[in-house]
């Protein structure tokens, strides 16, 4: 367990800035108690400075999971957020796609979300850009990248991609082995 | 139409009465009761489970669903029950002769079940429906060919005391032949029900021949077949439980508890979660006045473990037997915690809702693949004060100490599940039980020294097993009240279940074993279960006296003798030779005196 090397913050936060943009600086000053980021097992946890520092006793082998785990770093040095990180990122989420009760399962299956289950949309949301995926009684049900922006959105045939697939509480349930 | 089926068509009676009949039948003697249970069983098995409360539900829903329910009713009445009945009709016109005589007897208890039936398909869907009345039909079947054994049985009874009983003990000869043959399961079961009526009333009933141990080694024989148990484990629970209760305990075990779910207050309120699940179809309801977070599950049109709103966190699944060890626990706000065993995480998570969020969790486990769930299911619930680690719990309090909780739900037997794993039945043996209870007893030492007992919200221990088995429970406890006399026992704060035996046979324990709490599947419907709570009041442990040290150092090494058997029988004669003289010198008897019953034992 260690801090992140400057060179990770940024490719970390870069990723995360696509989801919650400015937001992150909630993340790291919190008025209740200070959190910090931790590098474990090339994976990425946000936990509270107490707890971390409890956690220190914790061999490493042994140590498994310590607060809320965000993603992990690819072995090409890249980034990737994990289904897990999406009640920080639904909290703080800049842009929010809303899907139909029947595009929902179609969502936590991996499948991307389509214009026929696109319920509603946060206004000017441009292409590629991270976005909270959501059912329509506003559980938040994964997260994805736009492939289209808002205005083109009115346009598309309905068998059109509105949003594609990066992570789905379907996971959960998948890929409770590669979670870890 | 035969008399019996003229039965069939008459109306339901009203709900209350049905019950009343129900209990009135109830008190009855105990082989209509045993009867029923088994063609209970003879139903689909799962399905009985959530017929009683549904029961109580269609009263509950009389108002909104009464044209539904008479919509059903007429069906069920006019179509489905034509057609069993022709097809019985065409099986039984030759048997009904014969019946014919008993059948005043029967009809009571007829129309009862048929009406309690008819009230448990009334919200059921098609399907079922004709699923079910198949198996009715099956149960029928059943049930009315074991009604004639009985009525045959009992006829002899009556005639000839002495002549039942020459059938009840088998000669050898008939159990060769038993051996042969396949078992016949309503033949067993008829002389279970035998035996236990004789044994109930032995002074009057016996056969001056037979002794006690007679009667009770073929009812063990015959348990041990009926319901497919290992001699050990079925002694075992007959020593546990008085003859009737073991009966109830076993049958049981052969139905599935029902289906619990813990709503998690990080994400929702049970109330909405309810709703949210009535929404998708599912039947459910509160789990009772004790806890406020579970619901049980009658039945559900959708997988339980894979709804959106499962997926989302907003509950767990989890047995409500495990609820309890947690609110034993009963964790305060910003302590740090430790959970010794607890994959899959249901009780972790529990623990973190409770305190919401604040303090620490230390989430262990020894089994690294079962821990993966831990972390999934923490994350999925919204858990953020968790550390998730993978040690033995033995090595605790030099991982780190300090706790202001400790809760270890040891890993055990399972003799309290064995519902869900009916392989418990026949691979459990005498090594696995003593290897369990020294892991046990290691386990909770090391959780009792992982606590601070200087705490000021804190300095409890929760132990706690998924088993019934009083070496597992009552004796481990009893070990760690005098290995570590700065803790004792308090009450659990749960205010059902069993008091834990402060004797068992021939063994006194702490007067104080009182307040833990035991948990039968039988008599309250959850998996078996143990729990008791310390207190730890000081963090030095006093000294122990010498025998006792000696004691545990004969527990250590008993384990390493067996792992060692394989290796080198020599040694281990030894060692054995030399355990056998120390225990027998605490005892009070001089080893030079058995020296030689050792020797043959050897």
């Amino acid at each position: 367990m260690r801090p992140l090397t400057e060179e990770e913050t940024k490719v970390f936060f870069q990723k995360l800035a696509q989801y919650i943009g400015r937001n992150i600086v909630h993340l790291i000053n919190r008025p209740d108690d200070t959190y910090c980021f931790r590098l474990h097992n090339n994976r990425v946890y946000y936990v509270s400075e107490k707890i971390m520092k409890k956690a220190t006793c914790i061999g490493r082998d042994q140590l498994l999971s310590l607060g809320v785990c965000f993603g992990k770093f690819t072995k090409t040095g890249k980034f990737r957020l994990h289904i897990t990180s999406l009640d920080y990122l639904a909290q703080y989420a800049k842009y929010k796609i809303w899907v139909k009760p029947n595009g929902e399962m179609p969502f936590m299956y991996g499948n991307h979300v389509l214009k026929a289950h696109l319920g509603r949309i946060t206004e000017d949301t441009p292409e590629h850009q991270g976005a909270i995926i959501y059912s329509m009684n506003d559980v938040p049900l994964g997260f994805g990248v736009t492939a289209r922006s808002t205005s083109d959105c009115r346009k598309l045939d309905p068998t059109g991609i509105v949003v594609f697939h990066q992570a789905d509480i379907g996971e959960y349930l998948r890929g409770e082995e590669t979670l870890l | 139409m035969g008399r019996r089926a003229k039965n069939k068509q008459a109306d339901p009676l009203p709900l209350e009465q049905t019950l009343k009949r129900k209990s009135s039948e109830s008190n009855n003697n105990k082989n209509k009761r045993a009867k029923k249970a088994q063609a209970q069983k003879a139903k689909n098995p799962p399905k009985k489970q959530p017929q009683q409360p549904k029961k109580e539900k269609a009263q509950k829903k009389e108002d909104d669903e009464e044209e539904f329910v008479i919509k059903r009713n007429n069906k069920i009445d006019d179509e489905s029950w034509d057609n069993v009945e022709t097809i019985q009709d065409d099986d039984e016109d030759d048997e009904f002769d014969d019946i014919d005589e008993f059948d005043d007897v029967d009809n009571d208890e007829y129309v009862i079940k048929k009406t309690s039936f008819n009230f448990g398909s009334d919200e059921e869907n098609e399907e079922e429906e004709e699923e079910e009345l198949e198996i009715e039909k099956e149960a029928r079947e059943l049930d009315e060919r074991q009604k004639e054994d009985e009525k045959l049985a009992e006829e002899e009874l009556k005639i000839n005391v002495a002549e039942t009983e020459k059938m009840v003990l088998t000669s050898g000869q008939e159990i060769e032949k038993d051996s042969m043959m396949a078992p016949d399961l309503t033949l067993i079961q008829q002389r279970i029900q035998d035996i236990i009526k004789i044994l109930n009333n032995f002074r009057e009933m016996r056969d001056p021949e037979m002794s006690r141990t007679d009667y009770m080694d073929q009812l063990k024989k015959d348990l041990c077949q009926y319901y497919g148990y290992n001699d050990y484990l079925l002694s075992k629970f007959l020593d546990l439980f008085p003859i009737n209760e073991a009966i109830e305990f076993f049958e049981a075990n052969e139905v599935p508890r029902p289906i619990v779910i813990r709503a998690n207050t990080l994400k929702t309120r049970r109330r909405d979660l309810a709703q949210a699940l009535i929404n998708r179809g599912v039947n459910l309801e509160p789990i009772g006045k004790w806890s406020k977070v579970g619901l049980q599950i009658f039945d559900s049109p959708v997988p339980i473990g894979a709804t959106p709103e499962y997926l989302a966190g907003h509950y767990m699944l989890q047995a409500a037997s495990s609820f309890l060890p947690v609110m034993a626990l009963a964790p305060q706000e910003n302590e740090r915690i430790l959970d010794m065993c607890s994959a899959p995480g249901g009780k972790t998570s529990y623990i973190s809702a409770l305190i919401k969020n604040t303090g620490c969790v230390f989430a262990n486990d020894a089994n690294k693949d079962r821990i993966k769930a831990v972390i999934a299911n923490i994350h999925r619930l919204g858990i953020k004060n968790a550390v998730v680690c993978n040690y033995d719990g033995r090595e605790f309090p030099n991982v780190i100490g300090g706790f202001d909780r400790v809760l270890l739900d040891a890993p055990c037997s399972g003799t309290g599940v064995i519902a869900k794993d009916p392989s418990v039945k026949v691979n459990k043996s005498e090594q696995d039980f003593q290897m369990v209870t020294q892991i046990q007893k290691e386990l909770l030492l090391s959780a009792i020294d992982s606590v601070d007992a200087n705490s000021k919200t804190g300095g409890y221990i929760v132990y706690s097993t998924c088993s019934i088995t009083v070496e597992e429970d009552e004796e481990v406890v009893n070990y760690a009240l005098r290995k570590r006399p700065n803790v004792k026992l308090v009450p659990t704060g749960l205010d059902f279940g069993k008091e834990g035996f402060t004797s068992f046979r021939g063994k006194t324990f702490n007067p104080s074993l009182k307040l833990t709490r035991r948990y039968y599947p039988h008599t309250h419907n959850m998996d078996g279960f143990y729990v008791s709570k310390f207190k730890k009041f000081s963090n030095k442990i006093p000294k122990v006296n010498k025998e006792e040290d000696e004691e545990e150092k004969d527990v250590e090494e008993n384990t390493v003798v067996e792992e060692e058997i394989k290796f080198d029988d020599e040694e281990d004669a030894k060692i054995i030779k030399a355990e056998e003289e120390k225990r027998l010198k605490r005892k009070g008897i001089k080893p030079s005196n058995n020296k030689k019953k050792n020797n043959n034992k050897k």
